[in-house]
């Protein structure tokens, strides 16, 4: 099966982040690079809205994601509640 | 126009999206398509319906600002604070500082190459979702080049090597190699140029210049280089996204289109893989602390991802690049046959080399089992024992260029690394020469464009490459010194072998009076 990933600076804004993806997606395997973590899943990732915002204690929007994105792979999808990667093959 | 909205409610993503792209577009009525629109025909791609272009992102012009000036405020802060604490002394080795300037000069202009082309292709598409989309990279492209010169612009106060970075562009032999890569680029048609750029660099090729390497310059305390490296990561997601959205729309399209989409495809895996062989040296030999070797990032990266992508297109009739086994096989030796290069012209380049210390000779051991200890090692090895006895070799005789990548001949045969791999084609009556099966077969395609390419050897040895005025009949005639002057290398100070050079002496000087009291 393919694997899509995301990657995101490790800084103080992306630990809560973070947090919320691996909830969100048990299946998902981090990896701690320098100045970097690199999350990669099987198939498909979501992030979502909600999760961080229970974590951060406030409204967050998805698109702030922008500020702390390294890179990610797959085909993206993005509404106001989530981000999801994902591929057909 | 009032535009508040009434019923107090903030539009949702999608809405909003629709209402600030495509909401402003409009349908011309006294000028016809084919005259706003000129290139979109002449390359043979079908599009019968714009509006099927998916955007993923959904991002807006006032939302991009918003994001965008964020990370600036972020990125400036942190280059101000560098510079002012002297962090350019807290990296590893200024041994690392060659890896940078090969960055400014090799990578930073093709930012604003890629500025230019994203400006030109936006312009071109009668499609307001992929306009705009092009129109953010555009300006993402030129924010790029800007930071980047910005950050870089504090060590060309210390140290050498950094001081006309776009002068040499036009005329340093290697630093053809990537900027006759963008000329291509910009050259062909927009759509090409999206096939180019947009999929096979951006989205196959790009993570292994910047995760690896920017993750290597954290790991070196180059925190500027970190800086700008992740701040223009940040955009990268989005030109991915953007570079597999153009691949998937065409597509599906037309099934014309797919055989024109599939010879890019080829074409742009192997002209940006052959490029990459720069950041495979920077990455095995030029980072003192290393965090994988290329080897290994072209597994995860390439092989890994690149494979999950190709299976996924393979729906469209795309199957995956031409050449794969080759490349697959070359994964164990081209940074060190570019290494090999560089150390060896180390008396024509704008940065220094070095032999590599044993344990740093170790590490290539472990990382390159198949392959290091038998064809390269020895070579080093030889060569820093020469060094050591006065010797230092330096290669004086210009080598042959490939036509279409313009790399010296110092890649080998496929599945043999002790033969050089050489090609040559006849066209009107000439005679052209290249590196490999691909760079032969792209020259095949397009002859009436690959036989213009200013090659800079040859045009050394056509007397091209020396200042204004200079005689070559007068006695003791120095060539290289005169080739040196004209592309504004220091000889003696920029270039040569590490050791020994200003740039070590400062840095050990400048480090002893940040660490003592002397
Ligand atoms: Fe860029
Ligand atoms: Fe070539």
């Amino acid at each position: 099966m393919s694997t899509v990933f995301i990657a995101l600076q490790a800084n103080e804004d992306t630990r809560p982040i973070i947090e919320a993806i691996t909830a969100d997606n048990p299946h998902a395997v981090v990896n701690q690079q320098p100045a970097m973590v690199k999350i990669d899943a099987e198939h498909s990732l979501v992030v979502r809205r909600q999760t961080i915002e229970e974590l951060i204690g406030r409204d967050f929007d998805l698109q702030e994601l922008q500020i702390n994105l390294i890179t990610l792979s797959g085909h993206v999808d993005e509404t106001d509640d989530e981000l999801t990667l994902h591929w057909n093959a | 126009m009032d535009m508040k909205a009434t019923s107090g409610k903030k539009l949702g993503l999608k809405e909003k999206y629709r209402h600030m792209t495509r909401g402003l577009d409009w349908e011309p009525s006294y000028q016809k398509k084919e005259d706003i629109y000129p290139y979109m025909a002449y390359e043979g791609i079908k599009i019968h319906d714009w509006d099927k272009w998916e955007d993923p992102f959904r991002l807006t012009m006032d939302s991009y600002w918003k994001y965008q000036a964020e990370k600036e405020r972020k990125l400036y802060a942190i280059i101000d604070a560098y510079a002012q604490n002297n962090g350019h002394l807290n990296v590893t080795d200024a041994r690392y500082l060659n890896a940078i300037k090969l960055f400014l000069t090799g990578i930073s202009p093709l930012e604003y190459m890629a500025h230019r082309g994203f400006a030109h292709a936006g312009r071109a598409f009668p499609g307001a979702g992929p306009r705009v989309a092009c129109l953010m990279q555009s300006l993402d492209e030129i924010r790029h080049a800007q930071t980047q010169i910005h950050a870089l612009s504090n060590y060309n106060k210390h140290y050498n090597g950094f001081h006309d970075f776009s002068h040499m562009l036009q005329r340093v032999w290697y630093l053809s190699v990537p900027r006759s890569f963008f000329d291509d680029a910009v050259t062909a048609g927009p759509f090409e140029f999206m096939v180019a750029i947009g999929f096979s660099f951006e989205y196959v090729l790009t993570n292994l210049l910047f995760v690896p390497f920017v993750s290597g310059a954290a790991y070196n305390g180059d925190m500027g280089t970190m800086t700008f490296g992740f701040s223009a990561q940040s955009d990268e997601a989005r030109h991915m996204t953007l570079g597999l959205e153009i691949i998937k729309f065409i597509l599906e399209q037309d099934p014309d289109n797919v055989p024109i989409v599939q010879r890019w495809i080829d074409k742009w895996t192997w002209r940006g893989y052959r490029v990459l062989t720069l950041v495979g040296m920077m990455m095995d030999y030029m980072l003192p602390k290393r965090i994988m070797s290329w080897k290994e990032a072209w597994e995860v990266y390439f092989e890994q991802n690149g494979g999950a992508l190709f299976k996924d297109l393979a729906r469209y009739g795309i199957r995956p690049p031409k050449w794969l086994d080759q490349i697959a096989f070359d994964k164990d030796h081209i940074s060190h046959q570019a290494w090999a290069t560089f150390y060896q012209y180390g008396a024509a380049s704008d940065f220094h080399t070095w032999s590599p210390t044993d344990d740093e000779l170790d590490w290539l051991s472990k990382k390159y089992p198949d392959s290091f200890d038998k064809y390269y090692r020895p070579r080093l090895e030889h060569w820093r024992e020469q060094a050591k006895q006065g010797k230092r070799f330096y290669n004086t005789t210009l080598p042959q260029l490939c036509q279409v990548c313009q790399i010296p001949m110092i890649f080998t045969e496929p599945g043999d690394p002790t033969k050089t791999c050489y090609r040559e084609v006849d066209y009107l009556g000439e005679k052209f020469h290249f590196c490999s099966d691909g760079c032969k077969e792209i020259f095949e395609n397009e002859p009436e464009k690959f036989k213009q390419a200013w090659l800079p050897v040859n045009q050394i040895y056509q007397g091209n490459c020396f200042p204004d005025g200079t005689d070559p009949t007068v006695e003791d005639f120095e060539p290289l010194a005169k080739v040196l002057e004209y592309y504004h290398v220091n000889f003696g100070r920029d270039n040569l072998d590490f050791e020994g050079s200003e740039d070590q002496k400062n840095f050990a000087a400048w480090r002893g009076m940040a660490t003592t009291n002397e």
